[in-house]
C-alpha cells in the first residue's frame, strides 16, 4: 500500500514485482522469480502438507483426514452427479483445479501485510493465472469431445428438435457462446477476486486517512469503516468458496457437455 | 468536456450496472429460498443450478466493473 501525500493507492497491492530486486531477463523474456510465483509455490506447499497429512488410508479417520475425505468426497459427488459415471476419469483434474484456487484465495485473504515487508498477494486477481487455468479446461473439454466423438462433436451446437430453417443461426449462437467459455469462466475469478481486494483496501484508506485526521474523524469514519471491514472480510472468505466452487462445477459442467453431447 | 472528467463519469455509469446486477443476484438466491421452504426436500438437490444461476447473474455485475476499472486505469 503506497501512501503518497495522504493518498492511498488500492491498485499497489496488484503490482507483480521480482523478488529480490532486479530483472532476470532471458532472450528478451523476463524470467524473474516474482512475488506471484513464490504465492504460487507457496500454495502448493500448503495444499501438498494438507494432503500428504490425510492420506494415511486409516480404517478409522482421524480429524485431518477426516477432513481430506470431506474435500475429496465434496469433488467427487458433484463429478457423479453433473456427469455420471463417466466424469469419474476427470475428478482428480477439477479436484487439483478445486483446491488450488480454494487454498490460492484464501492465502490472498491471509493478513501478511502486519509483518513487515511483506505482502500478501492474491495469485487468482491476476488474469494471467485465472485465464490459464481457463485455457486449460477448455482444451480438455475440446480434447475429449473430438477424441470421444469426432466431428459428430459439433452436433453439441444444434439441440434436438430445431427446425431446419433455424439451424444456421441456432448453431452461430451455440457456437459463440462455446467459444466466450474460457473468457467468462476466467474472468470471473479474476474480477470477483480483485474487487473485493480493492473495496477491503479502500475501505483501510478510509480508516488510516480518518485516524491521520483527528480524533474527530476518526470516531464518524474510521471506526464505522473498520467495522464494515471486518463484514466484507467475512463475506470476501465466502466468496473464496464460492469462486473456487463456481468454477469447479462449470469445469465439470462443459466436461459433461463434451462427454455426453447433451 | 474535459477527456478526464468524461472518463470519471463514464466509471460512475458504470457502477449503475454492478448495483443492477446485485438485483439479479438476490433474485436468484431469493426466489431459492422461497421455493427451498415450500419444498425443504427437494432444496438439496438444486444447490448445483443455484450457483449457476448465481455465476451467471453475477457475472454481468463483475463486467460492468471491468468497463469502470478500464476507464479509470487503462483507457
Amino acid at each position: 500500500m503506497a501512501a503518497e501525500g495522504g493518498k492511498i493507492d488500492p491498485m499497489h497491492q496488484f503490482l507483480v514485482e521480482p523478488l529480490f530486486g532486479k530483472h532476470l531477463i532471458v532472450g528478451g523474456y523476463d524470467i524473474s522469480f516474482t512475488n506471484s510465483a513464490l504465492f504460487m509455490v507457496i500454495t502448493l506447499a500448503c495444499l501438498w502438507v494438507f494432503m500428504l497429512g490425510g492420506m494415511k488410508r486409516a480404517l478409522v479417520p482421524g480429524r485431518w483426514q477426516a477432513a481430506v475425505e470431506g474435500f475429496t468426497g465434496f469433488v467427487a459427488n458433484m463429478m457423479e452427479t453433473n456427469i455420471g459415471p463417466k466424469g469419474k476419469a476427470f475428478t482428480p483434474y477439477v479436484f487439483s483445479l478445486f483446491m488450488f484456487i480454494l487454498v490460492a484465495n484464501l492465502i490472498g485473504m491471509l493478513p501478511l501485510g502486519i509483518v513487515p515487508g511483506w505482502h500478501a498477494f492474491t495469485v487468482t486477481s491476476h488474469l494471467t493465472v485465472t485465464g490459464t487455468l481457463a485455457i486449460i479446461s477448455f482444451s480438455i473439454v475440446l480434447v475429449v469431445g473430438f477424441a470421444r466423438h469426432g466431428l459428430h462433436f459439433f452436433s453439441l451446437f444444434v439441440p434436438h428438435g430445431t427446425p431446419g430453417y433455424m439451424v444456421p443461426m441456432i448453431f452461430l449462437i451455440e457456437l459463440f457462446s462455446f467459444l466466450i467459455r474460457p473468457f467468462s469462466l476466467g474472468l470471473r475469478l479474476f474480477v470477483a477476486m480483485t474487487a473485493g481486494h480493492i473495496l477491503l483496501k479502500v475501505l483501510a484508506g478510509f480508516v488510516i486517512n480518518g485516524i491521520n485526521a483527528g480524533p474527530g474523524i476518526a470516531a464518524i469514519v474510521s471506526i464505522p469503516s473498520f467495522l464494515l471491514m471486518i463484514g466484507i472480510t467475512l463475506l470476501e472468505l465466502l466468496v473464496c468458496a464460492i469462486q473456487a466452487y463456481v468454477f469447479a462445477l462449470l469445469t465439470s459442467l462443459y466436461l459433461n457437455d463434451a462427454i455426453n453431447l447433451h | 468536456m474535459d477527456p478526464a472528467a468524461a472518463k470519471l463519469i463514464g466509471a460512475g455509469l458504470a457502477a449503475i450496472g454492478v448495483g443492477l446486477a446485485a438485483l439479479g443476484v438476490g433474485n436468484v438466491f431469493g426466489s431459492f429460498l422461497e421455493s427451498a421452504l415450500r419444498n425443504p426436500g427437494a432444496a438439496d438437490g438444486q444447490q448445483g443450478r443455484l450457483f449457476i444461476g448465481f455465476a451467471a447473474a453475477e457475472l454481468l455485475g463483475l463486467l460492468a466493473f471491468v468497463v469502470a476499472m478500464i476507464l479509470l486505469f487503462v483507457a
